[in-house]
């Protein structure tokens, strides 16, 4: 990072390039590529931010430019040149931007329909509030009225700013600090959008709240910025999905996802990632390096974490819980797949403050071609965590002989009452599994994704119907070709 | 005629194990392969489903007139080929209603037939499922997950009457079933029996004759079919073991 830094010629730090930027992007609304405090003060200008916004985006850029980039997990990608970066674009007419279905992009369409998931009957059928991003800027929003008559607020993050701005300034970073982590700190100085949740006390979420988010115009960086808050005693169910067309370019991700679970509150946070993953070679796919945390603040919380992931080139991710409040539920349930030139470097982090506190963690990694695959977890039982429990299961499946698995567990205990269980195992598709399937009829391509799912099945079941068959497909459409 | 093998040679990582099989057997004929441990038996059973890992060197398998040898594994299983495991494998996490529906769906669609739908499959398992008085529970469990030794061989058998297959290769469904499971496994494969479907079963007891009756025995050593003779053979090995099959076919 401080390399590239040093590289760059002095006239990039004048700022006279940007003025002209700015004009001649005006008809785009794309910022041209480049990061600096002029570039943090337009986006939030351009969002009609409050000052103790742009503020607390300063603060975090300054501490970002103070920051190493980590290169301690276990993947290997070229150095990201952060100033070739252009941190907004919004589509062409916001004001023209689809209103419905009907006009988004028929190739991401295409790649649903293949994954037998067409949206509009999701969206009419399945009751699912759909939340687009596209780019950088919400453009759609529906099944308001309805969370509304229940008291939820579902929007961008970008509407809650100006709608909900206590609930905002009360709850944003508290649960990831500006100054976190690299990619958090770069988050916080450049967020454009994503979505805003609060589940009010007492309120069952009357539906599955689902954002899908889209990577769109070339060279853009996306950095949404997540919050959700559950009220006491409240439940919420949270959809992530995401898909994104061919590339030619690695394109960064950088996302930051809080959650707050106050008393009794649940959230049940369900993600399927299939971006690009890049080509055989490996060119061309995205890379996700994203913050997830939920901070289980009150007494008797639950978060659980699901997610199927098998998209991008590199994925570096550990949705994580901090169980702060007596008796409070953190779960993991993950499957992770790797092929081609994928490298995948995921877990979780579980740390137990609270009394009684409960953690469960199930992670399933399947590695095919020359896919590269790391679980990093870390459970730790804090001095205060009396009687604090956790249950860890790491599963890898490999096909074929070039792939690989690891498994890096962490376990810190300061606290003797702690109770700890770990599983770990490592198999390989037998060919006696594949040769029992034939001999009942079954096709060799077929009998591995009836394996692969069989071995994902503790984890598809944790998440909600329609994303449940949704992650079977996209296992098999994955997988085509696969093996061999 | 339902098979034909004729003077097949094979070898597992250069060792030749078949070394001359002759083999005919008649549609709706009960044939059993008798034979010491290590002889062949499992892999002349897997050669016929087409499992990899074998080099047939020489020889030929006819089946219902079409070379059998140049077939997958899943096209033989469509043509109506089926192998009862001597040990099923364990597919955790797979259903097995849900694998068998798989296979039946994919010979049904490869015949041109209509696909069955989850109603008619289900209907069509737990009456099969009566035959081998396989608990209903098993229909909804991993396959093999968990299951004892002579659950999995009762399963076996399940899937077989599932399949309706034309040739059913049963490798030592007797063996690891307790008396009583025995006497209803082979019960079921008796209803099982027809003019239409051939069954070679691969055992090392005279037992299972007792209650599947053979037409024809054989006795596979050495890699080789060195006597065949009818149901009152397999009580003469009883008594006499090998040997004596060995010195006859040397003199
Ligand atoms: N994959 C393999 N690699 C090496 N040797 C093998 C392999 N498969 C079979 N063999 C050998 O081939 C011979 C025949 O084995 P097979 O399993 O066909 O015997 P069998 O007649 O079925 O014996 P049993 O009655 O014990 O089941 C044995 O000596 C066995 O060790
Ligand atoms: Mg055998």
């Amino acid at each position: 990072m401080s390399e590239t830094r040093q590289e760059r010629k002095p006239e990039e730090f004048t700022g006279r390039e940007y003025e002209a930027g700015f004009v001649t992007d005006i008809e785009t609304d794309t910022l041209p590529p480049g990061l600096n405090e002029d570039v943090i003060r337009h986006i939030s200008a351009k969002k009609e931010e409050p000052e103790w916004l742009l503020n607390w985006r300063l603060e975090a850029f300054r501490h970002w430019q103070t920051m190493q980039e980590p290169h301690w997990a276990h993947v290997n990608y070229p150095p990201i040149d952060y100033q070739a970066i252009s941190y907004y674009s919004a589509p062409k007419s916001q004001k023209d931007g689809p209103k419905s279905l009907d006009e988004v992009d028929p190739k991401l369409l295409e790649t649903y329909a293949k994954l037998g998931i067409p949206l509009r009957e999701q969206e009419f059928l399945a009751g699912v509030a759909v939340d687009a991003v596209f780019d950088s800027v919400s453009v759609a929003t529906t099944f308001k009225g309805k969370l509304k008559d229940a008291g939820v607020i579902f929007c961008p993050i970008s509407e809650a700013v100006r709608e909900y701005p206590e609930l905002v300034q009360q709850y944003l970073g508290t649960v990831v600090p500006t100054g976190d982590n690299f990619y958090a700190a770069l988050n916080s100085a450049v967020f454009t959008d994503g979505s805003f949740v609060y589940i009010p006390k007492g309120v069952r979420c009357p539906m599955e709240l689902s954002t899908y988010f889209r990577i769109n115009a070339l060279n853009t960086g996306q950095f949404e910025r997540t919050l959700i808050i559950a009220d006491e005693g409240s439940y919420v169910s949270y959809l992530e999905g995401c898909t994104a067309p061919q590339r030619d370019e690695n394109q960064l991700h950088a996302a930051v996802v809080e959650l707050v679970a106050l008393d009794d509150a649940r959230i049940k946070y369900s993600t399927v990632q299939n971006w690009y993953p890049g080509d055989e070679n490996g060119v061309g796919g995205i890379y996700n390096f994203v913050t997830k945390r939920a901070d289980c603040r009150g007494a008797r919380s639950r978060v659980s974490w699901t997610q199927v992931e098998t998209g991008s080139a590199i994925t570096w991710k550990y949705p994580s819980c901090i169980l702060r409040g007596d008796d409070s539920v953190g779960e993991f349930y993950s499957v992770a797949l790797t092929k081609m030139r994928q490298e995948a470097d995921t877990g979780t982090k579980m740390i137990h403050i609270g009394k009684n506190t409960r953690s469960t963690i199930v992670s399933k990694g399947i590695s095919a071609g020359f896919g590269q695959q790391s679980y990093r977890g870390l459970v730790r039982i804090g001095k205060s965590a009396e009687g604090a429990r956790n249950y860890t299961q790491c599963d890898s499946l490999l096909i074929g002989e070039n792939c690989g698995a690891h498994t890096f567990p962490y376990v810190e205990v300061k606290n003797p009452t702690a109770t700890m269980e770990h599983e770990a195992t490592t198999s390989k598709i037998g060919e006696d599994q594949l040769f029992y399937c034939q001999s009942r009829g079954i096709s060799e391509e077929d009998a591995v994704n009836m394996i692969v799912n069989g071995f994902c099945k503790d984890v598809f079941n944790e998440l909600p119907m329609e994303f449940a068959v949704e992650a079977n497909r996209l296992m098999e459409v994955s997988l085509e070709g696969a093996v061999g | 005629m339902m098979i034909k093998i004729e003077n097949l040679h094979a070898s597992v990582d250069g060792k030749e194990i078949l070394k001359g099989i002759n083999l005919t057997i008649g549609a709706g004929e009960v044939h059993a392969i008798m034979g010491p441990n290590g002889s062949g038996k499992s892999t002349l059973s897997n050669i016929i489903a087409g499992r990899d890992g074998y080099t047939v060197t020489s020889g030929s398998i006819t089946y219902k007139g079409k070379n059998l040898l140049e077939m997958s594994p899943e096209q033989r299983s469509w043509e109506g080929i089926f192998l009862a495991f001597q040990y099923p494998v364990e597919i955790p996490g797979v259903n097995n209603t849900y694998l068998l529906k798989a296979g039946v769906n994919a010979r049904r669609k490869h015949h041109g037939e209509q696909e069955l739908d989850a109603m008619e499959f289900l209907q069509l398992v737990r009456e099969k499922a009566k035959l081998v008085e396989l608990d209903p529970s098993f229909l909804s469990r991993g396959v093999n997950e968990g299951f004892s030794g002579g659950e999995k061989k009762r399963n076996e058998i399940f899937q077989m009457a599932v399949l309706e297959p034309s040739l059913a290769l049963l490798d030592e469904t007797d063996s690891g079933l307790d008396i009583d499971a025995l006497r209803i496994v082979a019960g079921g494969v008796n209803k099982l029996r027809s003019s239409d479907r051939s069954i070679v079963m691969v055992t090392h007891y005279q037992r299972l004759l007792d209650y599947i009756v053979p037409d024809v025995v054989h006795v596979l050593a050495d890699g080789k079919i060195l006597k065949t003779g009818g149901k009152e053979l397999a009580l003469e090995l009883e008594e006499r073991g090998y040997d004596w099959v060995r010195q006859e076919a040397a003199a």
